[in-house]
């Protein structure tokens, strides 16, 4: 049994060595909002956070994750879906089939955390994710709208 | 919008919560098998279930994959009901039921973008009857006329006494009525929900991970199956060796699959896809073993130009016009195969008894998987039951249920025990329905004038249909090979030119074929629109010009083209210094268009800075999701004509992963400027048409950059870099 901590909780779950943190997610965890795309960190469909870095998940051996390290999932983003990527994703109706949303969003909330106020440079750079329907437009104005509610929920807090 | 998205959010989530929408339904809450509108005695009709609650929930039957067809279709019905829009939740009716109903729900089949363009007039009608029904009952409740009472948002009035009745409080009493014998559909000029941007049924779920899809599924004992089928079409197991895989931890057992393929079952799937790889399998490669690309390319070279009686369009004598013309144009284009390569991989759940077999899966054909599932099965239709998935990506590859037989066939070997099978990325990309690999030569003869008189073009490849669907041949003719080409129908050719031949040297391989969103669409409209431009060039006309003389008689396709290239400023590039290339189509019934902007660095890299896109689909049902499907088609576009190819060794495609097979990354996309402007009177799709104009717009552009005319794809092949 290896201790995880996932989405503010500590698990104990059984797992070969060698099973990628992806599988041991889905198929240890039950939590299924992180997926399947490649295997081969190429498309993002498996991001989640290891300590606020995004990771993709399919290639991160799930037993080189120490205890302390706290691991985040797309459906530990938010409890009520009002974080401002998911805000923003919402108000501009981002996702079509929405298979690479979750890391799509992983990868945004990332994002935001290290740049606030990124440019389109810095969505290009840190946003290398698929999506086989196409929605990288809206993705990249939703990244932007997300940064701006994001700055006024700040402004909110420290008035 | 900040307030009323909060607003929809959390009304959307109580629908989801109350179980009111159909995503929780199709997924297990009747294992039983018990079909979901069962559940729902109280339906007003087919269509609509109205429970006490005022939730309203629209049965769609088409397949959701993104393209918001689920969306749509609810606003379809929800119009003509004029019940409340923030009530409305959906549910999908399983292909089991709609066979019991006698096929109530009708077509099943979600692909050629037909999914509104086929079934409004009956979904908007099945909406209209429930209306009068819900507004009959309320009416003798109130011993009153129906036609002195009216409704709006759900709510009925009686106007002489001032009374009103929520849908929800007459909704059992209207479905014991019978249907109206008539219904009157409203004018278009009334719609108040078509037409409206609304958002999406189907987003909150898809934000905080809780949509489960086909690969996500978990049932009660479930074991996980992962699955090599031969490598190269036509093969056959010959045999294997299991011994090192069922030793392998969580191992449970290790099967043959029809007659091409070993599947490893196990309690979880990264076992079972480990184990997979230690099974020995010998296989009999078959004929298709001896093909390699460089040898299917020599046999599409040889049929631009040997004879061939397959015709899709003719006009005029277009020897002796080409014999005639002052200044003869010839160009040679290339398109290859293409992999779908859905997000999701293909994948299905099954659990097999004597007596019922339960599927789980993700298709854009209902009734196709279910009735490759009772093949499998070897059981009626009747006791088999599909509950339908969102699906992660379609694209046309999920209309074929071959996965889903394969999860039956696993099934059947553990008889009561659930078992999802999922492909690996691997798979996915190896047992393909490809887009067909074609070449075009196109000859054009120009007179004195400049003027195109003249136009040979001649398609040599595959044919889809003669691949995967050989009844659909006409006298031996595919002429979904000649899509955007034809003299007629939703896919015209969009320009008169007096001498006209558009024919095909059918040249297929063991490579198996199918419909890739755009279909023969892609590569057409880049033969067409590519030599179109060159032609423009070659007379010393503007290529905006040159097209209008040939569109007299397409007011619709003239329309869309003039509309995006006035929005990109196509009249004023070369004062503004910008690189510019069109194209248009008339596809699926709609028509399209598009203009490239095209940049070039100092070091001669080139970028896609921006794309005006017009679409006149008739009438358009969600602006926002038409939009939404613009945008996407460049992505798909793109990616195929930047850097997507599938080619062959030794009888089997080399790519297995995207790092072989890229997709369009956030670097490259262009600004994407969509512009709707339905006409009204017809039904076009949205999903497919705009990715066929995506390509030529932009090689037509990178010619106007560069000077260079790229004619095959993808162009990574060429001396042209990507900045």
């Amino acid at each position: 049994m290896s201790k995880l901590n996932i989405n503010g909780e500590t698990v104990e779950l059984e797992f070969d060595p060698d099973t990628p943190l992806l599988w041991v997610l889905r198929e240890q965890a039950g939590l299924t909002g992180t997926k399947y795309g490649c295997g081969i960190a190429q498309c993002g469909a498996c991001t989640v956070h290891i300590d606020g870095q995004p990771v993709r998940s399919c290639v991160y051996p799930a037993s080189a994750i120490q205890p302390a390290q706290k691991i985040v999932t797309v459906e530990g983003l938010s409890e009520d879906i009002s974080h401002p990527v998911q805000q923003a994703w919402a108000e501009l109706d981002v996702p079509q089939c929405g298979f690479c949303q979750s890391g799509m969003i992983m990868a945004a909330s990332a994002l935001l955390d290290r740049v606030p106020q990124p440019t389109d440079e810095d969505i290009n750079a840190a946003m290398t994710n698929i999506c086989r329907c196409g929605t990288l437009q809206r993705v990249r104005r939703g990244v932007h709208r997300a940064a701006e509610i994001k700055a006024q929920g700040s402004q909110g807090e420290s008035a | 919008m900040n307030t009323s998205t909060t607003m929809s959010l959390s009304r959307r989530k109580f629908l989801v919560a109350s179980g009111a929408t159909g995503a929780g339904l199709a997924i297990g809450v009747y294992p039983s098998g018990k079909a979901v509108a069962d559940n729902h005695l109280d339906e007003v009709n087919a269509w609509v279930v109205i429970n006490p609650d005022e939730s309203v929930v629209i049965r769609i039957a088409r397949s959701e994959m993104g393209q918001g067809t689920l969306t749509g279709l609810a606003q379809m019905v929800a119009e003509e009901l004029e019940c409340d829009w923030d009530n409305v939740g959906w549910e999908y009716p399983t292909p089991r039921e709609n066979l019991a109903r006698d096929r109530v729900w009708k077509n099943y089949a979600t692909g050629g973008s037909r999914g509104i363009r086929e079934s409004h007039q009956y979904v908007r009608e099945g909406g209209a009857a429930a209306r009068m029904m819900l507004i009959e009952a309320a009416a003798a409740r109130w011993s009153a006329a129906p036609e002195d009472c009216s409704v709006s948002k759900g709510v009925i009035s009686h106007k002489a006494s001032g009374k009103t009745l929520t849908y929800g409080q007459v909704a059992a009493d209207a479905a014991k009525l019978a249907p109206p014998l008539e219904v009157k559909l409203k004018d278009p000029s009334e719609w108040t929900v078509i037409g409206q941007p609304k958002m999406r049924l189907d987003t909150v779920s898809k934000l905080d991970g809780s949509q489960l899809y086909g690969s996500d599924i978990n049932l009660p004992g479930m074991l996980n199956a992962a699955i090599k089928a031969v490598p190269v079409f036509g093969g056959k197991l010959k045999s294997f060796d299991a011994d090192a895989a069922n030793k392998m931890p969580g191992v449970k057992g290790v099967v043959q699959v029809g007659n091409n393929a070993v599947a490893v079952v196990a309690d979880t799937w990264w076992r079972a896809n480990k184990a997979l790889k230690a099974v020995d399998i010998e296989w009999d490669l078959g004929d298709g073993a001896r093909l390699n690309q460089a040898e299917i390319v020599e046999r599409l070279d040889e049929g631009l130009t040997a004879d061939t009686k397959l015709v899709g369009n003719q006009a005029g004598d277009v020897k002796a016009g080409l014999e005639g013309a002052s200044k003869v144009v010839e160009a040679t284009y290339s398109y290859p195969f293409l992999n779908h390569a859905c997000m999701e991989p293909m994948n299905a759940t099954a659990k097999w008894t004597e007596d019922f077999c339960e599927v789980w899966c993700p298709t854009q054909n209902g009734e196709a998987a279910h009735a490759g599932a009772a093949e499998a099965a070897g059981l009626p239709l009747e006791k088999v039951e599909v509950y339908k998935q969102l699906l992660g990506g379609g694209f046309g590859r999920r209309g074929a249920p071959d996965y889903v037989a394969q999860a039956v066939l696993i099934a059947k070997q553990f008889p009561g025990t659930p078992i999802k099978l999922l492909w690996s990325r691997e798979e996915d990309m190896l047992q393909g329905f490809f887009h067909p690999i074609t070449k075009a030569r196109v000859v054009g003869g120009l007179n004195d004038d400049g003027d195109l008189e003249s136009l040979h073009l001649r398609i040599s490849g595959q044919s889809i249909l003669a691949g995967i669907l050989p009844q659909a041949l006409q006298n031996g003719v595919d002429f979904a090979t000649f899509q955007a080409l034809l003299p007629e129908g939703d896919h015209s050719i969009s320009y008169s030119v007096p001498n006209l031949l558009v024919d095909h040297a059918m040249r297929n391989t063991h490579i198996r074929p199918g419909f890739w969103r755009g279909v023969n669409v892609n590569p057409n409209a880049i033969y067409m629109e590519c030599f179109i431009d060159e032609a423009a060039h070659a007379a010393g006309k503007d290529p905006l010009a040159f097209r209008r003389g040939l569109m007299q008689d397409n007011p619709l396709g003239w329309a869309v083209l003039s509309a995006a290239a006035e929005r990109a400023g196509w009249a004023d590039r070369e004062a503004n210094g910008k690189h510019m290339g069109l194209a248009v189509c008339h596809a699926f019934g709609s028509y399209v268009a598009a203009c490239a902007e095209v940049s070039v660095n100092d070091s001669g890299a080139i970028k896609i800075d921006r794309i005006v896109a017009a679409t006149d689909p008739g009438y358009c049902v969600n602006p926002q999701q038409t939009e939404a499907q613009v945008e996407g088609s460049f992505v798909y576009g793109l990616s195929a004509l930047l850097y997507g190819e599938c080619t062959v060794t030794d009888g089997k495609i080399d790519q297995e992963n995207f790092d072989t097979f890229p997709s369009m990354r956030m670097a490259h996309m262009p600004e994407v400027e969509t512009i709707v402007m339905p006409s009204g009177g017809f039904w076009g799709g949205v999903g497919e048409p705009t990715i066929a104009v995506a390509a030529p717009a932009v090689l037509n552009a990178i010619f106007a950059a560069t000077g260079k005319r790229l004619r095959d794809v993808p162009i990574k092949h060429s001396d042209i870099d990507l900045a």
